[in-house]
């Protein structure tokens, strides 16, 4: 039997603790036994979701969870803010639509990357991303 | 929250300054193993006078809470200069820490001493004056801290500068190899000093490789192209290559596209830019004859 992998929230608010996300999130994936490809499709997704917590929400917390089901294993990582929140979800969701400046890929993205995407966002009280990839 | 200072100590500590004063900086001197090189007699001096003084004024205060008043502000910004000035030197924790613990055992051992034995056992006194050093040394500690932050972020900035080379591999091509993680600063450094060089060189063409580069996201994509259109712009055609396939793949899921002319391998690149520029790549057969 392995050893249980520890539950673990860091905060986020500087634009520094993306590099923090990635290489917490690139740790988990491997002792997890994601393979390089998906190890790098999760960090990626999880840089992007960090990045829109700092810029847009102000910052808030990662939480890096795992799951243990007895048909399936996998890494759930979570992140929540409390900035201004999402007006419109459905549109933020689609490629090429930004309201900062980037590219406008980072959620349609990040739901392509991942087995997984929830996101919640109440106008003025914040918003929260949960993502998952499955063994 | 810090309550007033009993009037007999005020009494000891303002007439017995100068006495507390001259064993504090014989004491602080031995805790700092001493050397003038590094810190000027003078400056010492200035210093404990300052500290002494405002100190004094400190506990002086009419303030009902000593430290809401704006003696007590001044002494934190005397001493913040101070701790700031070491931490720049490369004083550690216990050093900076010293200034504080050498002068509050010379002030308490002054004030048991002139004390009498009833007083001495009136430990209240005591506890408006403990607090205030209390709050002291963590303000100092804090400080020395974040002083020392401020230090690493700046060797962090450097260390970004440092590990951007852009290179010249032929007359007319640069390459620039990316390496590790790149936050965002980090490629931006990059980016602005490959435009910089493009324009030195009158390079035609960039060879951005990220063979080094374990992840890209699309920030650090956006960054690329904005360096692709930049180039362009300034009648430079870039290249990419080293993207492996793991990122390939990421980048296809996430719909980031380059649209530049992208290879396997940077050598791969280096020969496709020589035969733009009209060189000829021969094998060299004379031996085998």
């Amino acid at each position: 039997m392995e050893a249980a992998i520890e539950e673990k929230t860091i905060k986020i608010k500087e634009s520094n603790d993306v590099v923090t996300v990635r290489r917490e999130a690139r740790e988990y994936a491997e002792k997890l036994g994601f393979n390089l490809l998906e190890q790098t499709k999760i960090v990626t997704a999880a840089s992007e979701i960090a990045r829109n917590a700092i810029v847009f929400g102000g910052g808030g917390i990662a939480r890096f969870t795992t799951i243990e089901k007895p048909d399936k294993r996998g890494l759930q990582i979570s992140f929540i803010d409390h900035g201004p929140g999402i007006e419109d979800i459905e549109a933020a969701m689609k490629d090429g639509y930004t309201t900062g400046g980037g590219l406008g890929l980072g959620l349609g993205g990040t739901k392509r990357l991942m087995d997984e995407f929830h996101i919640r966002s109440e106008p003025g009280k914040g918003t929260s991303v949960t993502i998952v990839k499955y063994l | 929250m810090a309550d007033a200072i009993g009037k007999n100590y005020q009494k000891i500590i303002s007439e017995k300054q100068d006495i507390i004063r001259d064993e504090w900086l014989k004491r602080l001197k031995v805790a700092l193993e001493y050397q003038k090189d590094i810190l000027t007699e003078k400056e010492l001096n200035k210093n404990l006078d300052g500290f002494m003084t405002l100190f004094l004024k400190t506990i002086r205060s009419e303030e009902k809470d000593l430290l809401s008043g704006k003696e007590w502000k001044e002494l934190k910004e005397h001493l913040s200069q101070i701790i700031q000035k070491w931490a720049s030197q490369g004083f550690s924790i216990r050093e900076t820490l010293s200034f504080l613990l050498t002068f509050e055992r010379v002030l308490f051992e002054r004030i048991r001493e002139e004390l009498g034995k009833e007083e001495r056992e009136n430990l209240d006194e005591f506890t408006g004056l403990e607090e205030l050093l209390t709050e002291l040394e963590e303000f100092v500690a804090e400080q020395h801290v974040k002083n020392r932050e401020e230090i690493i972020a700046r060797q962090q900035r450097e260390i970004l500068e440092l590990s951007t080379p852009v290179v010249t591999l032929w007359k007319g091509i640069l390459a620039v190899p990316l390496i590790g993680t790149l936050d965002s600063a980090r490629t931006q450094t990059v980016m602005e000093t490959l435009l910089q060089k493009i324009v030195e060189t009158g390079s035609e063409i960039a060879i951005i490789d990220i063979t080094g580069v374990p992840a890209v996201d699309t920030q650090v994509a956006q960054h690329i192209i904005k360096t692709i259109d930049a180039a362009r712009l300034m009648g430079a055609d870039c290249i990419i290559s080293g993207i492996r396939p793991q990122i390939a793949q990421t980048m296809v899921a996430l719909g980031v596209t380059f649209d530049v002319v992208t290879k396997a391998t940077l050598a791969d690149a280096f020969s496709i830019a020589l035969k733009r520029l009209g060189f000829e790549i021969k094998e060299d057969r004379r031996e085998e004859k």
